[in-house]
């Protein structure tokens, strides 16, 4: 926090636009803070071409159209149009819920660069069953017209115990969907995942047999399919480089236009986090009490402020060290110098107790509206 | 999929491609911008070096474009 010049600080790269908390879908592991319904509002079309424009000046290129669901928005198109013509590589980021042959051709007209599907599982049971709705088949038409209309086809399975066995099927339901690139993430144990975590997260077994089918699928496909495998950390023994280092490279704007250093911050007592109603994107980057927080090495404790590999992983992520220790200042517990190592341990263990209870014993909580007002206390 | 354009802030060119991007030196963005699909290998060493008044760019071109190549961020027909 102290100490930092504002010559130290680099502009940002990458902007999430998070449109909506709105979502069709009830992924048990959605990345939303779990009292999204609290965050009724949402900023108006000309708030968002103001964030794009103020970001691109800045620096930003990447730019990720994100939710709950955007294609919600009405006004996507419009906001995609504009993007392009700031010169942004713009993601859309969807579960492909809504999505028709004319959404798509609207939004390559209007400039979109690239669009990730997600996939819950390799059959319609599951899929249906862990999105809480019924969408697996037209997930499949939709990763067809993605490809029907020269997107590159990128796929996005959120990995977890309920369907890490089906790793096999999943990379031929890839292979067979045309998929460019498809990227296997493990499950990060934020905000509804990080409720749901007893039931989701994996043995290490599983976990690590998942990873070498993967491995063995990579070698078999070449470079014909790209295979993105994104590791759980309770299994490392160091923390992620969690957003790049925080306040370098990633600005995320929530729904509601508070500025997020990362998209799980809004859940991090005490951060002020500014609202871009009130600023500009340039006072939020520079001047920001949020995103200064974590700059640099001097909020840190040991045993990372001593610790030679601070400049690698910046201590790790600050939400799981709060979430998972109570105190943001602290180590992330994945480190294995971490003195809260333990926690990370009987999450595992937990884990593992929990295997074999059925969902009548312990009920996964899907993501949506009602279950958040009752998570948040709100009618 | 890959897209190559000039960063104003950052006064470089890059590659962009999904929820990606590669950051260029000034000759490896010279020798992409020289990829458009009429110029044969030779061809490309040959303006370079005239461009840049010097001799023996065969290797390091060559080189490049297989990278280039092996990443997806050019073709070859």
């Amino acid at each position: 926090m102290a100490g930092l010049t504002k010559t130290n600080i680099t502009p940002p790269r990458w902007l999430t636009a998070e449109l909506t908390y709105a979502c069709p879908l009830q992924c048990p592991y959605c990345s939303n803070p779990l009292d999204y319904a609290k965050y009724q509002s949402e900023l108006s079309t000309d708030d968002w071409k103001r964030v794009l424009t103020e970001a691109r000046k800045m620096g930003a290129v990447q730019l990720g159209f994100s939710g709950g669901e955007p294609l919600i928005r009405k006004d996507l198109p419009e906001l995609v149009k504009h993007a392009r013509e700031l010169g942004y590589y713009s993601n859309l980021i969807t579960s492909g819920y809504g999505m028709t042959e004319e959404t798509i051709l609207q939004l390559k007209a209007a400039g979109l660069d690239h669009i990730q599907v997600s996939i819950q599982a390799s059959s319609q049971e599951l899929s249906d069953h862990l999105a809480g709705t019924k969408s697996f088949e037209h997930k499949k038409s939709v990763a067809h017209l993605v490809k029907k209309h020269g997107y590159p086809m990128v796929l996005n399975v959120v990995l977890h115990r309920e369907n890490i066995h089906q790793m096999p099927e999943i990379l031929a339901m890839a292979e067979e969907l045309g998929a460019d690139y498809i990227e296997l993430a493990n499950t990060q144990y934020y905000g509804w995942a990080h409720a749901n975590r007893d039931l989701l997260l994996p043995s290490k077994e599983q976990f690590q047999k998942a990873e070498q089918i993967a491995q063995e699928y990579k070698e078999k496909v070449g470079g014909k399919m790209k295979i993105l495998y994104v590791i759980p950390d309770y299994y490392e023994d160091r923390p992620k480089k969690c957003m790049n280092g925080w306040g370098t490279t990633s600005l995320t704007i929530a729904p509601d236009g508070m500025a997020l250093p990362c998209h799980s911050a809004r859940e991090l007592p005490g951060l002020d986090c500014p609202n871009i109603k009130n600023y500009s994107i340039s006072e939020i980057w520079h001047d920001s009490k949020a995103f200064n927080f974590f700059r640099g090495f001097d909020w840190m404790k040991e045993p990372c402020r001593s610790c030679d590999e601070k400049e690698k992983d910046f201590g790790g992520c600050r939400c799981q060290a709060y979430l998972l220790t109570g105190d943001m200042f602290n180590t992330d517990p994945v480190c294995s110098k971490s003195p809260d190592r333990e926690v990370i341990q009987h999450a595992i263990d937990s884990a593992q107790a929990s295997a074999n209870l059925t969902n009548d014993e312990k009920p996964l909580i899907f993501r949506n509206s009602k279950n958040s007002r009752a998570l948040a206390k709100i009618n | 999929m890959h897209r190559i354009q000039w960063e104003e802030a950052q006064q470089k060119h890059v590659i962009l491609y999904p929820e990606g991007m590669v950051e260029l030196n000034q000759s490896s963005a010279e020798i992409l911008k020289c990829c458009d699909g009429t110029r044969t290998l030779a061809q490309i060493v040959s303006d370079l070096e005239q461009k840049f008044e010097t001799t023996g760019l065969t290797d390091d071109i060559t080189a490049f474009l297989g990278v280039a190549l092996q990443n997806g961020w050019i073709n070859q027909n």
